[in-house]
């Protein structure tokens, strides 16, 4: 794990870290990397992966009203609200 | 400390006061919350007002539910409509749920008593409650070490006679390992056994809500009320709910005991179990298991094999590769719920000039380190040219498990191991993280097969802490589980109270 790497992740993830974080985080990443080599010497091509624990599919409801939460209620919750919306800062930069 | 059971009942009957009991109890919170740290809120208006009512139905005539007045804390992952959730991470400090959790409702609907929020490691991850936001909560045995986590307040908090029950969450063994180490009873539950509705999510494929509570009967009545088909848990089983209680006094006689080699070694005097049985294996021990505690699940296995059970070893080889497996899938998930925590709808926001700058600040200054860390582990083992290497395969140990898990059960209707590789340890002795993760080395199988386990206290190990044992069973089996959990609870050598509890003594009325 290079800190090039832990600095593409982090940009994935929407975290903002300093270089000091970025140094910090490359040694407890690679800690862990490190102990899931271990998986490297298992043969495990004829296991198929099990993604949840038990086998449930297509599961439906039925199609009736139900009162949803109280959209006020919700957007009281929210760091800025307004006209029935979230509202949050310009997508494509403030100068376009 | 008074159990759930006795106080629904005397609540029932009219010959106590729902009020009364909620004031005995909020009067020990304040008395010993300050040292012990198990609440990051106390309702005692809103429980007062609850404790009322239920006095009011009693009163009428009305019968106010199995849990009758029963004060319980919930996990402050749990969410409460109007009641700060912040999961005790700066980025949902004071978010106040619109709804409540279906397990909340359950409980409140049965006539319990919410009497607050408990502490966890941040958003559930951890394994001390040394990861939350608003500090540690201490063990109440012994306030220089830790509770276990990631449900460590509910632990303490049902440990130190706050609240005769708790729910918590268990994703790695959330619930069991701090029951083990603050010397109660925690029950995981079959994935899809309890509604996750209203659950602040970690990992969706291993979270389970379960309860906490000092004795097995108190915690299968808390598993009686809260679990069923939820409509609203896409991931709940349509399975009748059997009667739990009922399986308490069942006995042991003729149900075959598996103890799991891989997490057991054989102790000071050998081969504790006697000679072979069906399944009998033998496989490596993993390091790491103190023999204190290896000492207590042998004698555990001998106590059941005195009331009549046949008990043997079997190998469940797969258990050594599973704190590797989950310590890929879990962080994965983890990257993809917590992705919602962005600065737009609830919660913490720190201002930018456009969306991504928002979300990029907010999550910077609203998730502690850890959470940071398992986001970008989960995000890295998830991100092209490394998924088949790392969460495809940790996928294809969690087929493995589920497979040496159905060999063992065709041989062993449950399978005995610690909960936790060791006693409560102290603050700060594992802070590295891989030190920290093998805490859940004994409870992470039943989390990637998604059966049902639980923790039983038997006995001390070092220091005269307590020790807990692990029940496992198959998928639905929580009725043989809680059979030999009760069995284990009757043989079990007599655990000293918390020394806070003997200092202040009883609650008041009650045994």
């Amino acid at each position: 794990m290079s800190t090039d790497q832990v600095a593409h992740v982090a940009r994935l993830a929407r975290i903002e870290l300093t270089s000091d974080e970025i140094e910090h985080y490359t040694g407890h990443l690679g800690r862990v990397l490190e102990h899931a080599r271990q998986l490297e010497d298992l043969d495990l091509d004829d296991v198929p992966p099990l993604a949840h624990p038990y086998p449930l599919r297509n599961v439906f409801r039925d199609d009736v009203e139900s009162s949803p939460v109280d959209r006020d209620e919700v957007l009281s919750q929210a760091p800025a609200a307004s006209g029935g919306q979230f509202e949050v800062p310009p997508v494509l930069g403030a100068e376009a | 400390m008074t159990s759930a059971h006795v106080i629904a009942s005397e609540v029932r009957a009219g010959t106590r006061r729902a009020t009364d009991v909620l004031e005995d109890f909020l009067g020990r919170v304040a008395t010993h919350d300050g040292d012990v740290h198990a609440f990051n809120t106390v309702t005692a208006e809103q429980a007062r007002a609850a404790a009322a009512a239920i006095d009011a139905a009693a009163e009428g005539g009305r019968d106010p539910g199995p849990l009758a007045g029963v004060p319980v804390a919930f996990k402050d992952n749990l969410c409460t409509r109007g009641v700060a959730t912040t999961c005790s991470s700066r980025m949902l400090e004071g978010w106040q749920p619109p709804y409540d959790a279906t397990v909340v409702q359950a409980m409140t609907a049965a006539g319990a008593v919410m009497i607050g929020k408990t502490n966890l490691d941040e958003f559930a991850m951890g394994s001390s409650t040394e990861h939350s936001a608003f500090g540690p909560t201490r063990n109440p045995y012994d306030l220089a070490r830790v509770p276990g986590g990631s449900s460590g307040g509910s632990a303490a908090a049902v440990a130190a006679g706050f609240a005769p029950l708790a729910l918590g969450s268990d994703t790695g063994g959330s619930i069991r390992q701090p029951a083990s180490l603050c010397g109660i009873v925690g029950i995981k539950p079959t994935y899809g056994r309890v509604s996750r509705y209203g659950l602040v999510a970690f990992a969706s494929s291993f979270d389970q809500i379960g309860p906490f509570a000092t004795d097995v009967a108190d915690a299968a009545l808390a598993l009686d009320v809260i679990s069923g088909h939820d409509p609203a848990d896409s991931t709940s089983i349509p399975a009748a709910v059997p009667d739990f209680e009922a399986a308490l006094a069942r006995g042991v006689e003729g149900l075959r005991v598996g103890v799991v080699s891989e997490l057991t070694g054989s102790g000071r005097n050998g081969a504790a179990t006697g000679g072979p049985a069906p399944g009998d294996a033998a496989g490596e021990v993993l390091d790491g298991i103190d023999a204190d505690v290896t000492e207590r699940v042998l004698e555990a296995a001998d106590a059941l094999a005195d009331a009549g059970a046949t008990v043997g070893r079997v190998s469940v080889p797969a258990v050594t590769y599973g704190l590797t497996a989950y310590y890929l899938i879990a962080p994965a998930e983890a990257s993809s719920n917590l992705a919602r925590y962005d600065g737009t709808r609830y919660g913490l926001r720190v201002e930018g000039a456009d969306v991504e700058e928002m979300n990029r600040l907010t999550r910077r200054a609203g998730f502690g380190d850890e959470v940071k860390a398992r986001i970008m582990l989960g995000t890295f083992a998830l991100s092209a040219g490394y998924y088949d290497a790392y969460y495809g395969k940790a996928q294809r140990v969690r087929m493995l498990t589920r497979r040496d898990f159905d060999a063992a059960y065709a041989d062993f209707d449950v399978l005995l191991s610690p909960t936790s590789p060791c006693v409560a340890f102290r603050f700060g002795e594992r802070a590295d993280p891989m030190t920290m993760y093998r805490c859940d080395t004994c409870t992470i199988p039943s989390n990637l097969s998604g059966d049902p386990a639980m923790s039983v206290p038997f006995g001390t190990g070092a220091e005269g802490l307590p020790v807990g044992v692990q029940v496992m069973a198959p998928a639905l089996g929580e009725e043989t589980m809680l059979t030999v959990a009760a069995a284990l609870e009757r043989a079990a050598p007599p655990l000293p109270k918390p020394p806070l509890a003997a200092v202040t003594g009883s609650t008041g009325a009650g045994r």
